[in-house]
């Protein structure tokens, strides 16, 4: 079974490798989710699948009968999902955030800090760059005025 | 008798005290700063073993490494320290009325003091490794000296060039160094030379040869190497007169001189020496007759006279050793005298160019005077200590085979030619205006000059106190026997006096032809278009451009690119190692997959898929969608329903989300990857899934340790009264591993709220 669950996870780090670097920030989200599942499924098989019997304790009973799952890679993936989920969700909100500042979902256009064109072989090149593309900041003024 | 170690240490000492006094007292700058190397030069005097012996000593300094701060003062060091602190105290006397007036002239003798202690570490070392480091030394304070003038662009460039070209030697000089050492079990270099026999049968003997000389050329401005040395021109006088004629390029001569005994007896030692060391000497000597500025003629035919130094240590007749130091110290005497008087030309009439400084003699009859006598000392007339050298010289060049007799009848006849065109033609004549009226100029700066041109004369009156004294321990060091130097004025009517006479007569006639046959040769385009210093230029520009084409490869600025680059980046390194480490594993299918097992990873597979194909973006969540769903049932069925329902409500959640996000953006379904895009893209993600996928099977295929499960298993009910052991674990044996998990949650909302709150701010 182990194999089979690693094998799983190779699939879902290819098609979240191959989602996270599409040109549309959304898809990348998707990806990220897919990342997040192929690393659940990859903590759950290195516990191994040492039985398919939840790890419950029998009533009357002092310890786990034989034959039950593996608890500590499920408390540890507990713990996992819960924070990929607030990493997605954050994510998302950055999207958001990121078509809002620059207009545009396109990874390929958010340019701010490193513009196209440098570095240039040639410094009076470098100079010619193209301006940053953010669009300007609200001032005071015009924050009033909204 | 001072400790030679303690020597070392008082000029190094010196130099912050020597900035902080000439800051004080800048118009008292050349004495205070030429007391000290007088000093040293005294205390040098003072600690001179006896002929024949040498004085040793070491402090530990990185034991565990074998690495010590050994010092030796032999004959060889001595003439070298005394060259360093004499010639020393008489150029840094020159600076302070050369430099008088200039705003950093603290920095000047800061830099040339710290130059001066390094020069002396570096002659009196021991070791190997305190060797290269203080060599380094001296190729920073050069680069500082080279650029003092840092306003100018020619400055910055020679400056750089010095550098790159020393510092790069260095580096060989360093792993040489590192490699002599190993093979031969120690850095000391006295006891190296005793195991000289051993390391000659060594494999690894001629790359330690070639690391050793690449580095000694570089510093001693071996052709090709030789171009940054006339660029260094570009310094103050007093520097291209200390640093760049008398000493520091005479390092590369002396490290080939101090490891002699060692590699004398290998031929590769004999047949580069001699074989560049020739090179040098004719391109020197052809590049010295296109040049019109003193500096730049006399930098030229300091590269001849390297040359001539670097070919002599080559051979192997005591007779080549005893020449190449006579010529050391003559050379040094008459080279650092004519720099000092193109330095006063410079400074009193306000141009150097040869070619239009005519009649100086006039008004500047002192000058003209100490020119003639170094010039005289220079061309090799009698009875000036150049006579004594030049007949040496040739008398062992005659012993060589091939091409070195013809090399040194080139070498010194322009040297002659040299000799009359720096020191003669501006002087002769009628005056020709300059821009400054000439003077003589005040004792500062003339006592040097007058002093080196008058121990040519007297040396050469005395050539046997000479060769006693200096020559002969100096000459058995690099010999690595005692031997014995005759030095004598006259030696009759031989092969050698005629030789003499022709070169004399040859010199005279290309003196007097010169005017006409340095334009021709500075014509000539090619030296300057195919020259080893286009060829530096070409190649810095080359490094720039790659270093731009890598930075716009490497950080081009995509955060597509960076992404793939990071994948990439981790995965072929773990990829290679697992198939070249043999690190393929299958662990085996136990316990077996049951069907519907089967089924949901390849639903989970399915989807993955789907997302990654779906033209549209609902399609493309859906996918993901099945593969949370799917990977929670597979959780139930693989008995872990409490990740199972997590996981169920976290993805509802999640799809939520992405739809909610994707509704206020203007729907874009389509990926806008190209083709080519698409399918680079894809191979990227399959390496990063196989890769990824082996790396898991390998894992599971090593043995498992059930202890810490099966204690959680054993003590959840008794010592945490729970009976569900998956709850347990998260609120009591990890409980704090979920506290930071609530932290975490609760952090990432106050930021998503901080993030679209701004919103709120800038309204509709």
């Amino acid at each position: 079974m182990d194999e089979l669950l690693a094998l799983a996870f190779g699939a879902l780090l290819a098609g979240g490798t191959y989602l996270m670097l599409a040109r549309t920030l959304l898809r990348v989200a998707v990806g990220l989710l897919l990342l997040s599942n192929a690393v659940n499924i990859a903590i759950f098989a290195a516990g191994r699948v040492l039985g398919r019997i939840p790890p419950l304790v029998e009533p009357g009973a002092q310890a786990l009968a034989a034959g039950t799952a593996n608890p500590l890679p499920q408390a540890l993936i507990l713990t996992a999902i819960v924070i990929s989920f607030g990493l997605t969700a954050f994510s998302l909100v950055l999207v958001h955030a990121a078509h809002r500042a620059y207009g545009t979902v396109d990874p390929d256009a958010l340019r701010e800090a490193e513009p196209p064109g440098l570095p240039a072989a040639d410094p009076a090149a470098a100079a010619a760059a193209e301006p940053p593309t953010r669009r300007p900041p609200p001032t005071p003024a015009a924050r009033e005025a909204a | 008798m001072p400790d030679p170690g303690l020597i070392i240490l008082v000029a190094l000492a010196s130099v912050p005290l020597l900035v902080a006094a000439v800051a004080t007292a800048p118009r008292a700058a050349g004495w205070i700063a030429a007391a000290v190397p007088a000093l040293l030069f005294v205390g040098f005097l003072a600690a001179a073993p006896a002929p024949g012996e040498q004085a040793l000593g070491a402090l530990p300094w990185l034991p565990s490494l074998g690495v010590a701060l050994a010092w030796r003062l032999d004959g060889l060091s001595l003439l070298f320290a005394l060259l360093i602190t004499g010639i020393g105290a008489l150029i840094f006397l020159y600076a302070g009325a050369y430099l008088r007036g200039h705003p950093q002239i603290d920095r000047f003798f800061g830099a040339i003091a710290l130059f001066m202690a390094a020069m002396l570490g570096a002659v009196l070392a021991d070791d190997l490794v305190m060797l290269v480091v203080f060599w380094e030394l001296t190729s920073l304070s050069s680069f500082l000296l080279i650029g003092f003038e840092g306003g100018r662009s020619s400055a910055r460039r020679a400056a750089v060039q010095g550098l790159l070209v020393t510092v790069g030697g260095g580096l060989a000089l360093l792993a040489g160094a590192l490699l002599l050492g190993g093979i031969a079990g120690t850095y000391r270099i006295s006891e190296i030379a005793a195991r000289a026999a051993e390391f000659a049968a060594h494999p690894w003997a001629p790359l330690v040869v070639a690391l050793i000389v690449v580095g000694a050329f570089a510093k001693s401005a071996q052709a090709p190497l030789h171009s940054w040395l006339p660029n260094a021109m570009a310094a103050p006088t007093p520097v291209s007169a200390y640093l760049h004629s008398a000493t520091m390029v005479k390092l590369g001569v002396y490290l080939l001189a101090r490891l002699n005994p060692v590699f004398g007896g290998m031929p590769l030692w004999v047949e580069l020496l001699t074989g560049f060391g020739a090179l040098t000497m004719v391109v020197g000597a052809v590049l010295a007759l296109r040049e019109t500025d003193l500096k730049r003629v006399l930098a030229y035919s300091t590269v001849v006279g390297l040359g001539t130094l670097v070919a002599l240590i080559g051979q192997e007749d005591p007779l080549a050793a005893t020449a190449a130091i006579a010529f050391l110290i003559v050379h040094a005497l008459y080279k650092a005298c004519l720099f000092l008087v193109a330095g006063i030309v410079d400074h009193e009439t306000g141009m150097r160019d040869a070619s239009r400084l005519r009649g100086l003699a006039r008004a500047m009859p002192l000058t003209a005077t100490v020119a003639a006598l170094g010039a005289l000392s220079m061309a090799g007339l009698p009875p000036f200590v150049g006579f004594v050298a030049k007949e040496l010289l040739y008398e062992a060049n005659l012993l060589a085979a091939g091409m070195l007799p013809a090399a040194a009848l080139v070498a010194n006849t322009v040297t002659v030619i040299a000799a009359g065109v720096v020191a003669a033609r501006p002087f002769f004549g009628r005056p020709a205006p300059t821009p400054r009226p000439a003077h003589d100029p005040g004792f500062a700066m003339l006592a040097g000059p007058t002093l080196l041109a008058a121990l040519g004369l007297l040396f050469g009156l005395l050539p046997g106190l000479l060769g006693r004294v200096l020559v002969e321990p100096a000459a058995a060091a690099i010999l690595g026997r005692p031997t014995e130097a005759k030095l004598v004025l006259w030696h009759g009517f031989t092969v050698v006096f005629w030789l003499s006479v022709a070169t004399i007569g040859a010199g005279l006639a290309g003196y007097l032809a010169w005017h006409r046959m340095q334009p021709l040769l500075a014509g000539v385009e090619l030296f300057d278009r195919y020259g080893p210093d286009a060829q530096y230029g070409r190649a810095l520009r080359g490094l720039q451009r790659l270093a731009a084409w890598q930075t716009r490869a490497i950080q081009s600025g995509s955060l597509r690119r960076y992404l793939a680059l990071s994948f990439l980046a981790l995965m072929l390194p773990v990829g290679a190692a697992m198939v070249a480490g043999d690190g393929l594993r299958w662990p085996g299918l136990d316990p077996l997959p049951l069907a519907h097992e089967v089924g949901l990873v390849a639903l989970v597979a399915a989807g993955a898929l789907v997302a990654c194909l779906a033209r549209n973006l609902i399609t493309a969540i859906m996918g993901v969608a099945l593969v949370g769903f799917g990977a929670g049932v597979l959780f139930l069925v693989l008995g872990a329903p409490d990740l199972a329902f997590t996981q169920f409500s976290v993805e509802t959640l999640a799809v939520v989300l992405l739809v909610a996000v994707l509704a206020r953006l203007p729907f874009r379904g389509t990926d806008p990857r190209s083709r080519g895009q698409r399918v680079a893209d894809a191979g990227v993600a399959l390496l990063t899934g196989v890769v990824g996928g082996a790396v898991l099977l390998a894992a599971l295929a090593m043995p498992f340790d059930t202890t810490i499960p099966a204690w959680m298993g054993e003590n959840a009910a008794p010592a945490a009264h729970g009976r569900n052991v998956v709850n347990v674990i998260i609120v009591d044996f990890r409980a704090l591993d979920t506290l930071g998990e609530i932290t975490v949650l609760g952090l990432a909302a106050l930021a998503a709220y901080a993030v679209l709150r701004r919103r709120e701010v800038r309204g509709p």
